[in-house]
């Protein structure tokens, strides 16, 4: 499967502005800590499909983590 | 898959210290695509200013040169004037641009420098620990004014876009909000008009850009934006404040 939103986890500090501006609330935080010690943002692989690639969480992301793609 | 958008070319692959949320990494996104649209990566020169945003010149993916403190439009001039076919940008908080480098600022506008000033509001000292700014609403809390800001004691808030858009010098002055998505694309679109200006020759252009410091304000990320739109965007307009004259 290819994905449509790639987040670059070990970049990630956990704000959260790319989950208040997704429209499908897809994009969940995780449990576990990346190597700067935030829990970093995430599409579930099974909510893929659902993204449709308008690229809002990317334009919010301040520290360029998500890039977006489109079939 | 077709790509809709990748992280842009003209900034290096390092975690910024930047704290979480912080729309500074905003602004830098936004110039770093602004220099990859405009292919100018190869011939522009930024100038970073003293502040969180020191450290710019470790995050963009071109040429840079760190300037003393409020210096960066004195610093710019003078690449620009010994390379005028460089691209010249400087990126200064409002602890710099506004207070200290008030007097580098306005002349550097009034005398048409042809560079592009990309300029950070976000109402307090950052990287000191929350002192109040210039910039600082009235009543606003900072740790130098615990009870709120009082006019009667500390003045009043500078509005630079305002001010320097009285400057004769000054072709294209204009402030803009990265508090939600329509708003960073309209700041986008200004800090490419600005870049473009220079490339044109136009003279002098600033871009002001209502940010956020949550650490400082006391909030999460997400509070901090709305705090913004809230209470930053009624006492700082947004708008084109002036567009050409100059010549």
């Amino acid at each position: 499967m290819e994905r449509r939103v790639r987040f670059n986890e070990d970049h990630c500090k956990s704000c959260e502005l790319c989950v208040s501006v997704c429209p499908k609330k897809i994009i969940k935080i995780r449990t576990g800590l990346n190597r700067l010690g935030y829990h970093p943002a995430y599409v579930p692989d099974e909510d893929q499909e659902k993204c449709i690639s308008c690229a809002l969480c990317a334009r919010m992301c301040p520290d360029a983590v998500i890039e977006v793609w489109r079939p | 898959m077709i790509p809709v958008y990748t992280r842009p070319k003209s900034l290096t692959d390092v975690v910024s210290h930047y704290c979480p949320g912080c729309t500074h990494g905003i602004a830098h996104r936004l110039v770093a695509e602004t220099i990859d649209e405009l292919g100018i990566q190869g011939r522009t020169v930024g100038v970073a200013s003293v502040g969180c945003s020191v450290f710019a010149y470790n995050y963009f993916d071109v040429d840079f040169q760190q300037a003393a403190h409020g210096r960066a439009p004195a610093v710019a001039t003078g690449i620009k004037r010994v390379r005028p076919d460089a691209i010249v940008f400087t990126y200064q908080g409002d602890g710099d641009l506004a207070s200290i480098g008030m007097a580098e600022i306005v002349h550097a506008a009034a005398r048409g420098e042809n560079i592009t000033v990309i300029f950070i509001n976000n109402a307090i000292y950052g990287m000191t620990g929350g002192q109040m700014a210039p910039t600082t609403l009235v009543g606003q809390k900072t740790t130098t004014s615990p009870f709120g800001r009082d006019p009667r004691n500390q003045g009043y808030p500078v509005k630079i876009s305002e001010l320097l858009a009285t400057v004769k010098g000054a072709y294209y002055v204009a402030r803009f909000s990265l508090h939600d998505p329509a708003n960073i694309q309209r700041a986008k679109q200004g800090i490419k008009k600005a870049f473009q200006y220079q490339m044109e020759g136009k003279g002098f252009s600033l871009v002001e850009l209502l940010s956020t410091c949550s650490t400082n304000w006391g909030m999460t990320p997400l509070n901090a934006l709305k705090w913004l739109e809230e209470n930053m965007v009624p006492e700082y307009p947004l708008g084109e404040f002036k567009t050409g004259e100059v010549s």
